[in-house]
C-alpha cells in the first residue's frame, strides 16, 4: 500500500517536472478547473432564491474534494472587485446526494459585503475557490440519538443537511426541532419542512414566528425555559445541537447549563469571538504567530508593526522598510491593521500586509514565518 | 559630479513632487478592481495555452520530421512541414517565455498582484520560469535595486557588476572585452540573472560565514537551474523519441529568444543616454519625495504601441515602474501621461525614446566604456523625449 502510494507520488514528481516550476496539475486546470489537484474548486451549478434575502448555491466541487459529514462547513471564497474574500458556511445539502453536487444558503447580513454579492451578483458557471469539509457539529453515526435541533434564521443549514440524510437513508430518528425566524416567509427550506414533517411522523417541527401577528419584535416569543417545556417537554431527556446568532446561542447555552445538561449541548457559531472593532479604533495590540506559539506586543497607531515587532524582540523578513519590495508581507489571521500611507484598513483574514507601512488599527493577530537562515 | 542635478530644485518643491506623485498612486491604486484581476488572470491562462501548445506543436513537427526522415515515407513536403510546425513551435515557446518572466513574473514578484488576496497570484510564493530562483530576485532586485537606484557602490545592477558603463568606475584592461562578454550576457541572459545574487570574490576570499552563506546561494541556484534544465532539454525532448535533437535545439533557440528579448529591454531600463547616476552623498536623509525624483532621473522608458509593451512586461515604462514598483503593470500605460506632463511643469527630464535610440545609446555607452576615460552624458533638457 505505501509501497504502491511512494511509486505513485514518484509519477507524480517526474510528470510536475514537465510542468516545473508549476505543476501538471496547472496546466489541467486550463482543460477543466475541477480536474486541478494543486487547488480545490467547484463551479456553481444553480441559484435559487429561498426568501428575499437568502438564497442556495448550488455547487459542483472539484475532483479532490472529499465527502462531507452532515452538519460541517467549507470555505468558500468570492472576487469581489477583483479581491478575493473568504467566508465559512455550512452545506445544507445531505451528502448522500446522487449528483455529488453541494449546496449552501446564503443570507444577506448588515453590512455582508460578500453575502450581498453572492445573494445578488453570482452567476452559473463561476469557478469559486472551496476549502475541504470541517467542524464537528455533527451527530454521531452509531449510537442513536434522540436529537433536539434548536435553530434561527440560517443557522438552520447544517441541521437540514442531517434531515435530508434521514430522510435518504430512510432512517429519521425521534427528532425534535424548534425553528425562529422572524415571519413566515422568512423560513428558509420552510416549505420542505413541513413537507417532511407531514411525511415523516418521528421529525416533529415547530416553526416559532418571532415577529408574525404583532408589531415589532416581541421578546415573549424569544427562546426560554417556559417555551422550551411547552415545545419540547422532553427535552431533559434529548442531545441539543444549536445554531443561530449569537443572542440565541447564548441564551442556550445559559439555560442548558442551570439546568446541569451542558455536556448534552452542541453549538455552531460562525462569528469569531473576537470584539467588533470601532471604526476609528486607533492602535491596539498586536500578536505575531510563528510556528504556532504566539508573542504579544502593545502597537499603536502609527507604529509600523514591522518595528513593534522588532521592539518585541522578534526578527521578520524585511528588506527596504519603505513599502516598495514586499519583503515583509505576512497574512493577516484576525483584527485589523491600517496601511499608514493611504490610511486603508485591511480586515479580510489571509489578506498579505506589508507590515513595514502598516500600523495596528485595533487588536490584530499576523502569522510570521521565521525568517530562513 | 555625478550628484549634480539637471535642475535646480528646491527642497520644498520635491516635497510637493512627492505629494503630486502620492495622488497619482493612490488614485490608481484605490481604482484597482475586476478589469484589472481579469486582464492578469487572463493573461496567465494564455501564457500558459501557448506554453503547452507550443511544446506539443514541437513534439508533433519533429515526430513527422524524424518519419520522414527515417522511413522516407513523409516526402520533402511532410518534412518542410515538420520543420515549419517545429519553427512554430520555437517561436510560440520562446514568446510564452517572455510573457511569463516579464509581464507576469517580474511584475508578480513585485507584490502588483498582492492586492487581490490570492493564494497563487502573489509575490510570496510565485515562481517564474528561469534558471533564477525567485527568493534571490526579489532580494537582488527588489530589495536592493529599487531602493538604491543608480547610486553607485550600492546599485549592482549599474553594469550589472561586470561591465563599465559610467566614467566613474575606474578603468581596468579586463573591460577591453566588454563588448565581447556582453554579447555573451544577451545570449545566456537567464544565466546571468541567475548567478548575479551571488558574489564570487565572497566565495572565494571571505569570511567563513560568507563563504557559507554564498555556498548556500549556490546551491539554491544549482537546484533551480537543474529543474529548469532537466525539462527543457531532457524531459521534454525525450518524448520526441528520434527527434530528441530537433526539440533541444528547439527548447534551446526557445530560451535564446527570450535571452535576448528580455536583455534588450532590460538594458534600455538605466542605460541609454541621458540617465543618471548618484553619488552615495544623496541617499543620506533622503525622504520618500527625493527618492521619487532619483527613480525619475535614473529610468528610461522605451516608446511604442500596447502589443510591443505587454511583450515588453510594461518595462518600457521602467520610469513608471520605478516610481510604483507594486503597481500592477497593466496600468503604467494610463500614469505614463501624467507622469510625463509633471514632468514638464516642473522642468524635470521625462527620458523616453524608440527602442533603437534607447539601445543604440546603451550599446554605444558599452563599447566607449570599453576603453579608458569618456564623459558621462546626463540630461539637462527639462521633459526630454528624444526622437
Ligand atoms: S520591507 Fe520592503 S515593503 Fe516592507
Amino acid at each position: 500500500m505505501s509501497l504502491m502510494s511512494t511509486a505513485r507520488s514518484r509519477v507524480a514528481d517526474v510528470v510536475n517536472l514537465f510542468a516545473t516550476p508549476l505543476q501538471a496539475s496547472h496546466y489541467v486546470e486550463l482543460v477543466n478547473p475541477l480536474w486541478s489537484s494543486h487547488k480545490l474548486q467547484a463551479r456553481v451549478e444553480e441559484v435559487w432564491d429561498e426568501t428575499a434575502d437568502a438564497r442556495t448555491i448550488t455547487l459542483r466541487p472539484g475532483r479532490n474534494w472529499r465527502r462531507h459529514r452532515a452538519g460541517q462547513h467549507l470555505r468558500l471564497g468570492v472576487p469581489i472587485g477583483g479581491r478575493r474574500f473568504t467566508r465559512t458556511y455550512s452545506i445544507s445539502s445531505s451528502p448522500e446526494r446522487r449528483d455529488g453536487c453541494i449546496t449552501v444558503t446564503v443570507k444577506v447580513l448588515d453590512g455582508g459585503r460578500m453575502s450581498g454579492h453572492l445573494v445578488r451578483n453570482l452567476e452559473v458557471g463561476t469557478y469559486l475557490p472551496i476549502g475541504l469539509p470541517q467542524g464537528d457539529f455533527v451527530v454521531p453515526e452509531s449510537t442513536p440519538v434522540r436529537p433536539l435541533f434548536i435553530t434561527a434564521g440560517s443557522g438552520l443549514t447544517p441541521v437540514m443537511s442531517m434531515l435530508r440524510t434521514w430522510d435518504i437513508v430512510g432512517n429519521m430518528p425521534d427528532v425534535a426541532h424548534i425553528h425562529y425566524a422572524p415571519h413566515r416567509y422568512d423560513v428558509i427550506y420552510g416549505a420542505e419542512l413541513v413537507e417532511l414533517a407531514a411525511r415523516r411522523p418521528r421529525y416533529r417541527y415547530e416553526a416559532v414566528l418571532t415577529r408574525e401577528g404583532g408589531d415589532g419584535p416581541s421578546t415573549a416569543r424569544h427562546f426560554d425555559r417556559a417555551q422550551l417545556d411547552a415545545l419540547c417537554p422532553d427535552w431533559m431527556e434529548r442531545e441539543v445541537w444549536a445554531c443561530g446568532p449569537q443572542s440565541l446561542l447564548a441564551a442556550v447555552e445559559q439555560h442548558f447549563e442551570a439546568a446541569g445538561r451542558s455536556r448534552f449541548l452542541h453549538v455552531e457559531r460562525f462569528r469569531a469571538a473576537l470584539a467588533e472593532v470601532p471604526a476609528d479604533a486607533a492602535g491596539g495590540r498586536a500578536t505575531f504567530v510563528i510556528d504556532g506559539a504566539p508573542v504579544s506586543a502593545d502597537a499603536d497607531a502609527t507604529t509600523p508593526l514591522l518595528r513593534v515587532a522588532e521592539d518585541a524582540g522578534l526578527n521578520p523578513e524585511h528588506g527596504c522598510r519603505m513599502g516598495i519590495c514586499h519583503t515583509c508581507d505576512i497574512p493577516l489571521v484576525a483584527g485589523r491593521v491600517r496601511d499608514l500611507r493611504t490610511g486603508d484598513v485591511i480586515d479580510e483574514p489571509g489578506q498579505l500586509v506589508q507590515i513595514c507601512i502598516s500600523g495596528a488599527a485595533g487588536d490584530c493577530e499576523l502569522a510570521l514565518t521565521a525568517p530562513a537562515t | 559630479m555625478t550628484n549634480v542635478l539637471p535642475i535646480d530644485l528646491d527642497p520644498a518643491v520635491i516635497e510637493q513632487l512627492g505629494h503630486e506623485l502620492d495622488e497619482i498612486y493612490d488614485a490608481t491604486i484605490a481604482s484597482l478592481g475586476e478589469r484589472d484581476e481579469r486582464y492578469i488572470r487572463r493573461l496567465i491562462r494564455t501564457q500558459r495555452t501557448l506554453a503547452l501548445g507550443s511544446r506539443v506543436a514541437m513534439l508533433a513537427g519533429a515526430a513527422v520530421r524524424r518519419r520522414g526522415l527515417l522511413r522516407r515515407k513523409v516526402g520533402a513536403t511532410g518534412r518542410r512541414a515538420g520543420t515549419a510546425l517545429l519553427g512554430l513551435g520555437t517561436a510560440g515557446l520562446g514568446l510564452a517565455k517572455i510573457l511569463e518572466n516579464m509581464e507576469i513574473g517580474h511584475n508578480v514578484m513585485h507584490g502588483q498582484w498582492d492586492w487581490m488576496n490570492d493564494p497563487e497570484i502573489n509575490s510570496t510564493i510565485w515562481e517564474w520560469d528561469t534558471v533564477c530562483s525567485a527568493d534571490h530576485w526579489k532580494h537582488g532586485h527588489n530589495i536592493v535595486h529599487h531602493t538604491w537606484t543608480n547610486v553607485l557602490g550600492k546599485d549592482r545592477d549599474i553594469g550589472y557588476e561586470i561591465l563599465r558603463t559610467t566614467s566613474e568606475k575606474p578603468w581596468n584592461p579586463v573591460y577591453l572585452a566588454q563588448p565581447i562578454y556582453n554579447t555573451l550576457l544577451a545570449l545566456m541572459f537567464e544565466w546571468g540573472v541567475g548567478l548575479h545574487e551571488l558574489d564570487f570574490d565572497k566565495l572565494a576570499s571571505g569570511t567563513k560565514e560568507q563563504k557559507a552563506e554564498q555556498l548556500e546561494l549556490f546551491q539554491g541556484f544549482l537546484r533551480k537551474a537543474a529543474r529548469q534544465a532537466a525539462k527543457d532539454y531532457v524531459l521534454w525532448p525525450s518524448l520526441a523519441g528520434p527527434g530528441f535533437v530537433d526539440v533541444v535545439i528547439a527548447d534551446t533557440v526557445a530560451n535564446l529568444i527570450r535571452n535576448i528579448w528580455s536583455y534588450t529591454i532590460i538594458f534600455c531600463g538605466h542605460f541609454p543616454d541621458g540617465v543618471h547616476l548618484f553619488d552615495r552623498s544623496v541617499i543620506e536623509d533622503e525622504t520618500r519625495a527625493g527618492w521619487y525624483l532619483r527613480q525619475l532621473l535614473g529610468s528610461a522608458n522605451i516608446t511604442g504601441g500596447p502589443r510591443f509593451h505587454v511583450l515588453a512586461g510594461n518595462l518600457s515604462h521602467q520610469i513608471e515602474h520605478h516610481l510604483f514598483p507594486d503597481m500592477p503593470s497593466n496600468r503604467y500605460q494610463q500614469v505614463a501621461p501624467r507622469i510625463e506632463a509633471l514632468c514638464v511643469r516642473y522642468g524635470l527630464p521625462y527620458n523616453a525614446g524608440p527602442l533603437r535610440r534607447q539601445f543604440g545609446t546603451t550599446i554605444r555607452k558599452i563599447w566607449r566604456y570599453a576603453l579608458p576615460g569618456g564623459t558621462d552624458t546626463v540630461s539637462e533638457a527639462p521633459a526630454l523625449r528624444v526622437a
